[in-house]
């Protein structure tokens, strides 16, 4: 990972944070969280709306399909500072995602969060979406073609 | 003479106790949970999304609770409940080629790249109720699975588009940001971006009367359902102080692909056209609704005759929204008292007149 555009690698852990369920994320991150007295919040976290824009025919002019709630978070530690996103109603999640975002970002302690909270959660992820897309493909449909007649 | 009236805050108040008792009922029972709701009712959850026009899946639940199953109630408390809230920004427009499919079909060719997907549908099934359901605890057998299809899987539109048998859709000169009507009136002429906003929020029982009364004649477009697909795809929010756009988590998509009769030009050669449908979660039916829709209402840019009601954008838009319509017609049950005690007393002015009439033999 430590290969990537800096943005990029943050960008994916982000990713995998709000594709994770909050119970699978808080106790894989507690035992990593800082003192909360260490923790300066610049936005407290708190829930608003995002339009969610499609394409007419898929690839057309936009549109506003409507409105997804989305929770967010800023934190700073030591300098840096950490945004948490997601969809939805928890802010919870949001806060953890803010914290796991700033801890990430500090090289010393990158390896561990990697190994034990991220690198996990993707595994779920990835377990999850490849179980249903079997489930999915056993739903395909053969086609039997059927000859009548002599020629 | 005006007589002003107050009272019933008493009994609104015992009433309002009624109410949640009503919801609650056989106490005997177990109470709903949310998550119940959201995991074994989903597509009244969905609907609610739909039409409240808020993709959160906990507050539809929580609507469809609190309204105690009543889908355009529900609706209204979605509604009512996103003006509350901040508006953040707007995601990047959804790719929904990028889709993880989950469902993807085509009523115009048999063999499509990756094939007919069919998901879990209640198509083929025989549509007689199963007395097992009335019993809960139904074991669960193993799913089949097979080898994943490919991802993602390529659109069935694209083969015809490769040939330019059918129009291109492609962004306007730009790419501008789309009107939106949660801060805009509507206005007319209303272009295509905002329609859609409409039909994507509009009552899917009036979206289907309408669609269907296209299939029966009144504004026949000759429609083919080219690609229904259902799955999930991730949201992305940009965030400037990041500097790139954010995934916000997956969100349940249904795109349906209308394909319509030809239209040709002096300048352009004849090729088929398009009608579109896109909803939040499973919503097959509202998304082919709105894609017929959504065709009809194209025919002034096509140069087909307005003869229907479906073609009508002022008729079809302006009565789409169940909250509005809801309340304008449930607002008569409200004290009209004085309004009626004037057409009350204006008839009887007119019998009398009549009356008189009647006995005037001259």
């Amino acid at each position: 990972m430590t290969h990537l555009h800096p943005d990029a690698a943050r960008q994916h852990w982000l990713a995998i944070l709000a594709n994770s369920h909050v119970d699978a994320l808080a106790p894989r991150l507690v035992p990593h969280l800082p003192d909360e007295s260490r923790l300066h919040w610049l936005r407290q976290p708190h829930t608003g709306l995002a339009m969610v824009e499609g394409r007419i025919g898929g690839s057309g002019a936009r549109f506003n399909l409507g409105e997804v709630t989305v929770s967010r978070a800023s934190v700073t530690l030591d300098e840096r500072t950490g945004h948490g996103h997601v969809k939805g109603c928890d802010i919870e999640h949001a806060r953890l995602i803010a914290i796991a975002d700033v801890l990430l970002q500090d090289p010393e302690r990158y390896p561990t969060l990697q190994r034990e909270v991220i690198t996990p959660l993707e595994l779920a992820i990835q377990a999850r979406r490849e179980q249903q897309q079997r489930e999915t493909a056993a739903t395909k449909v053969e086609f039997f073609t059927m000859v009548r007649g002599e020629d | 003479m005006y007589v002003a009236v107050k009272g019933g805050e008493t009994a609104i108040g015992h009433a309002a106790q009624l109410l949640a008792h009503a919801r609650r009922g056989d106490t005997a029972l177990a109470e709903l949970e949310c998550r119940q709701l959201a995991g074994q009712l989903r597509h009244a959850v969905h609907r609610v999304m739909q039409e409240g026009s808020l993709f959160d899946e906990t507050l539809a639940a929580l609507a469809l609770k609190q309204a105690a199953g009543d889908v355009v109630e529900a609706v209204f408390l979605l509604r009512a409940f996103r003006t509350t809230l901040p508006r953040l920004g707007s995601t990047r427009p959804i790719d929904t080629a990028a889709m993880r499919v989950r469902r993807r079909v085509s009523g115009t060719f048999k063999d499509i790249p990756g094939g007919q997907v069919l998901g879990p549908t209640a198509d083929y099934t025989q549509r007689l109720l199963d007395p097992q359901l009335l019993q809960c605890g139904a074991a669960h057998s193993e799913l089949p699975q097979a080898d994943p299809l490919p991802n993602p899987l390529p659109s069935v539109l694209d083969t015809l588009g490769a040939e330019g048998l059918i129009e291109a859709e492609l962004p306007p000169p730009g790419d501008p940001a789309p009107s939106d009507l949660t801060t805009q009136p509507l206005m007319f002429p209303a272009d295509r971006p905002t329609r859609l906003q409409n039909l994507a929020r509009g009552d899917e029982g009036f979206l289907l009367g309408l669609a269907y009364s296209t299939q029966r004649g009144y504004a026949e477009n000759h429609p083919f359902a080219g690609e229904i697909r259902m799955g999930e795809l991730e949201l992305f929010l940009e965030v400037p102080e990041l500097g790139f756009a954010v995934s916000l988590g997956e969100m349940t998509v249904t795109e349906c692909q209308m394909i319509n009769q030809f239209a040709g030009s002096a300048s352009e050669p004849p090729q088929f056209t398009r009608g579109y449908g896109l909803a939040v979660g499973e919503a097959e039916r509202k998304t082919m609704a709105m894609a017929l829709v959504d065709r009809a209402l194209r025919a002034q840019e096509l140069g087909e005759r307005i003869t229907a009601p479906a073609q009508q954008a002022e008729f079809v838009l302006y009565h789409t929204d169940n909250v509005e319509a809801s309340g304008f017609v449930q607002h008569l049950k409200l004290p009209h008292y004085v309004d009626f005690q004037a057409e009350l007393s204006l008839l009887r002015t007119l019998r009398q007149e009549h009356e008189t009439r009647q006995g005037d033999p001259a």
